[in-house]
Parts: C-alpha cells; structure tokens; sequence
C-alpha cells in the first residue's frame, strides 16, 4: 500500500482528506513528524485560512516540503495549494514554496460577486493529465476561497471562472495543486485522490 | 461555466438523533442523521447543516461523534450550529470533520467570537446565523424595508430561537457581521419560519444586496417555486430547508431539476 503523508501544520479539517485519501486505497497518515514526510510515498499539503499564518505554521516543515518534493508526487489542496506559488498578496506580500511560478491574488471586487467564491462551480479540462484520467472535460467540484492563483498556461491543468478565470488545477513536474476540496467533492474527488495515488510508482 | 446555487438540507438534532419524523425512513424513533444525510446526499444536496438544539455541554460528545460519522461517509461540506460559546467548541468540531460552524444568540452576545473564529480558523469557516423579525416602530436610525403590501418595517435581531428580541437591526448586523470576518450569512425569517408560504423575501434581497458573502435563505419554503424566488427576488445564494425534505414532500433532486427548467444554475 503507498503511505501518503498528509501533513499537519495545525490547521484546518484534516479528517476528511484522510478518510478520503483512505477510501481511495492509500496507508495515509496525519502527521508533523519530518522523517515521517520523508518516507512516504506522497505528500498532501491540505490547508484553509490565510497564507501568511499558513506559512508560519508549516515553519521547520519548509525544507522538509521542499526536500521531498523533488523525490516524491505532492499535492496541494486549497490553501496547499496557494502556498506551493512563488507568493500571495494576501494581507500584505509573503513568499510561498515557489514550486509552482505565478502569483496568488484577491478577486478583483465586482458589484453583485460574493467573496468568498463558495459553492459548487466546474473545472474544464485544459491539459491532458493522469491526475484527472476518466474525468469528462467538465466536473463540478466545491470551492471556497477568496483569493486565486495566477500562473501561466504551461503550468495549469483545469480553470474556472469566478468573476474571472483562474487557474484551478496547477502542476509543476510531479508537484499538483488544486483550489478545489476534492474531499468535500462526493465521487469525483475520490477519483482524483484515487488518480494521485496512482500516479506514485 | 457558473458557480451554481445551493440547496441545503437542515437536520434539527436532540441527543444525537433526527428531531423531526421523516417519510422515507421508515424507522421507529425519528432517525439517524448519519444516514438521512447520506440520503440527501445521494439526491444531490449541495451540504448538510446539523443543529444540535440540545446544545448542553453534556451532549457535546454526541454531536462530536455524530460529525465524525459523517464526515468519514459523506465527502460532502458540513456545517454544524447548535451550543457553539467559545474557540475550543470550534476546534473540536472542525477537527470532528466539519467544515463550518454556525453561531447564532454567542455571536450577539459576544460579536467578538466572530473575529476571533476567523482570526483562528479562517473566514470560510465562521457561519453567522441569524434569526429576525418584522418591527413596525420605525424610527430615522433603522433600515427601513418595504413590504409587499405597501407597508414599511425595519428588521429586529432576536436571540434564543427567536424568544427574545435584541433591539438590534438585522441589517445594520448583517454589515458588523461581516466586517468581523463572517464568511456567510445563515438568514432566517420568524415571519416566515414554518409557515411554508416562502422565505422572507424583503430582508433576504435586502441584506443580500448589502453584503458582500453569501446569503443562506432560511425558513417558510413550502413550494417548489419558493426556492425559485428565494433565488431570482431574494437574491440568495443558497437555499435552506428542513421539513419538507424530511417530510418527503419534494427531494433534493426535484428541486435542483425545477429550478434548471427555470433557468436557475444548479449542479444536476
């Protein structure tokens, strides 16, 4: 069975991505522990809440992240995600993992648009990926966040369009982030943690 | 490609079971929510809201466990309310397996909660549920609405299940709410609450044009067409419904394919 390292940098609901990283066929385990993260076979980055304070309290585990990330399939979901970027401007300017090029930025502010964007909205297929091998070119998934990255073509494997169109599915060599709770999306997020597991030899 | 509108079962729970009786689960006492909310799941419903109207510390383990249950079947956004006066209380929720939480009279009495709740776990996850009622001493400092009929009233906040009126504008809280890093509007009408004639249309499209995060309508759907117009006239962008899904009047699905013949976005 290939151990998934979900990391615990004490935020947010972790209990539903391993259940769902579990249903999907993986031996995951919720942890801090950076020997633990090194000795996996993949990496989840989960996370909800602000950037900055996401990227204090992931602290020592920096190096760990980023050592493994070059020997091992990672995944970021939501905030993890944002923070696998070069740099948010959320709450002022802070420095990311800089796995992923691009930026994260706020939804510009429209009459009539909520902030956060929350609910059920559709990816669309750009890029042919196993991460998303059997999807249809259009799936909803659910959203919350208000604030979205921006990086080039090469790197982005689904969009959506909320107020504008971001980039909702990044990868960078074998490191994947999505904006996107597969783990609160019913069936076809289980397929895709099941399509990340797959994807570690 | 659009972000859709949502529909939102509501399970009313006491000492961990389904308050209100329901017609597809033919079992003795009201029901498990565990697997009511798996049924409503598998008829599309958008996320789930539990409310523990016990609300006594004794019974937190019950709520607790009855989250854990969920969220390890269910891979569907839960929202819990119900007895939720402090920090700690959400921790343990959210780390249970949910999403977000709903406070409701701990948010009026300590509108503090708020900003702290989204301070610690992120705007997203604060919920600010609030009950109100029509009041027709007008006075310049309120935020006059106008009714249907031609009559004008301003929005009362009221608190313990809508016992006890607050003196506060619902509108002018919608706004505090807000400012403090609420990530959602949790909006239910006494006026309308059980009557089953439609959500209160008035305050919902007021407040709705007021805020900038969502709006959960809340209390009187009786109609297919009520969830239409809680979306088009209301202004919402969630929809929230409890007896007649329980009561097996309509399902979830039935409501998502009426409002998609209308023209309104839904995930089918």
């Amino acid at each position: 069975m290939k151990k998934i390292a979900i990391i615990d940098y004490g935020v947010g609901n972790l209990r539903s991505v391993y259940r769902g990283l579990e249903r999907a066929g993986a031996d995951a385990t919720i942890t801090a522990d950076p020997e633990v993260i090194a000795s996996a076979d993949g990496i989840v980055l989960p996370g909800v809440g602000a950037f900055r304070e996401g990227m204090e309290m992931l602290g020592d585990l920096k190096a760990t992240v980023l050592a493994s990330s070059r020997e091992v399939p990672l995944l970021g979901i939501c905030l993890g995600m944002q923070m696998l970027m070069d740099s948010s401007e959320e709450h002022g300017n802070h420095r990311g993992l800089a796995l992923v090029p691009g930026e994260v930025k706020r939804f510009p502010a429209v009459p009539g648009m909520k902030v956060p964007h929350m609910g059920w909205n559709t990816i669309r297929i750009e890029a042919a990926d196993p991460l998303f091998d059997g999807f249809p070119p259009e799936s909803y998934v659910y959203f919350v966040h208000s604030f979205y990255a921006s990086t080039t073509p090469e790197h982005t494997l689904t969009s959506t369009e909320y107020i504008c169109p971001f980039a909702s599915s990044i990868r960078n060599a074998t490191t994947y982030g999505v904006q996107f709770h597969p783990e609160k999306s019913g069936a076809v997020g289980l397929r895709l943690l099941e399509n990340f597991i797959d994807l570690i030899c | 490609m659009v972000l859709t509108k949502r529909i939102i079962p509501c399970l009313d729970l006491k000492d961990g079971r389904v308050v209100k009786g329901t017609n597809f689960l033919n079992l003795r006492d009201a029901g498990d929510p565990v697997e009511l909310a798996q049924r409503y799941n598998e008829q599309g419903a958008d996320e789930v809201v539990f409310l523990d109207i016990t609300a006594s510390k004794e019974q937190r383990g019950t709520i607790i466990d009855v989250v854990q249950r969920a969220a390890d079947q269910l891979f569907l956004p839960l929202t819990v309310g119900g007895g939720i006066r402090a920090l700690d209380d959400m921790q343990q929720i959210l780390r249970a397996g949910a999403d977000k939480v709903s406070i409701n009279t701990s948010a009026v009495q300590d509108p503090t909660l708020i900003s702290r709740g989204a301070e610690r776990f992120g705007t997203q996850c604060i919920v600010v549920a609030m009950d109100v009622r029509r009041n027709f001493e007008l006075s310049p400092e309120r935020n006059i609405v106008g009714l249907p009929d031609g009559r004008e009233c301003w929005y009362e906040v009221v608190i313990y299940g809508g016992s006890k009126p607050t003196g506060i504008d619902a509108i002018a809280w919608a706004e505090e709410a807000e400012s403090r890093g609420a990530g959602e509007i949790l909006l239910t009408s006494m006026e309308t609450d059980g009557t089953k004639n439609g959500f209160d249309i008035p305050i919902t499209s007021a407040i709705s044009g007021r805020v900038g995060i969502p709006v959960i309508a809340s209390g009187g759907v009786g109609t297919l067409d009520h969830f239409y117009d809680g979306f088009t006239a209301g202004r919402a962008d969630a929809c929230l419904a409890a007896s007649v899904f329980h009561y097996g009047e309509f399902t979830v699905h039935q409501v998502k394919e009426h409002l998609a013949t209308r023209g309104i976005p839904v995930r089918l």
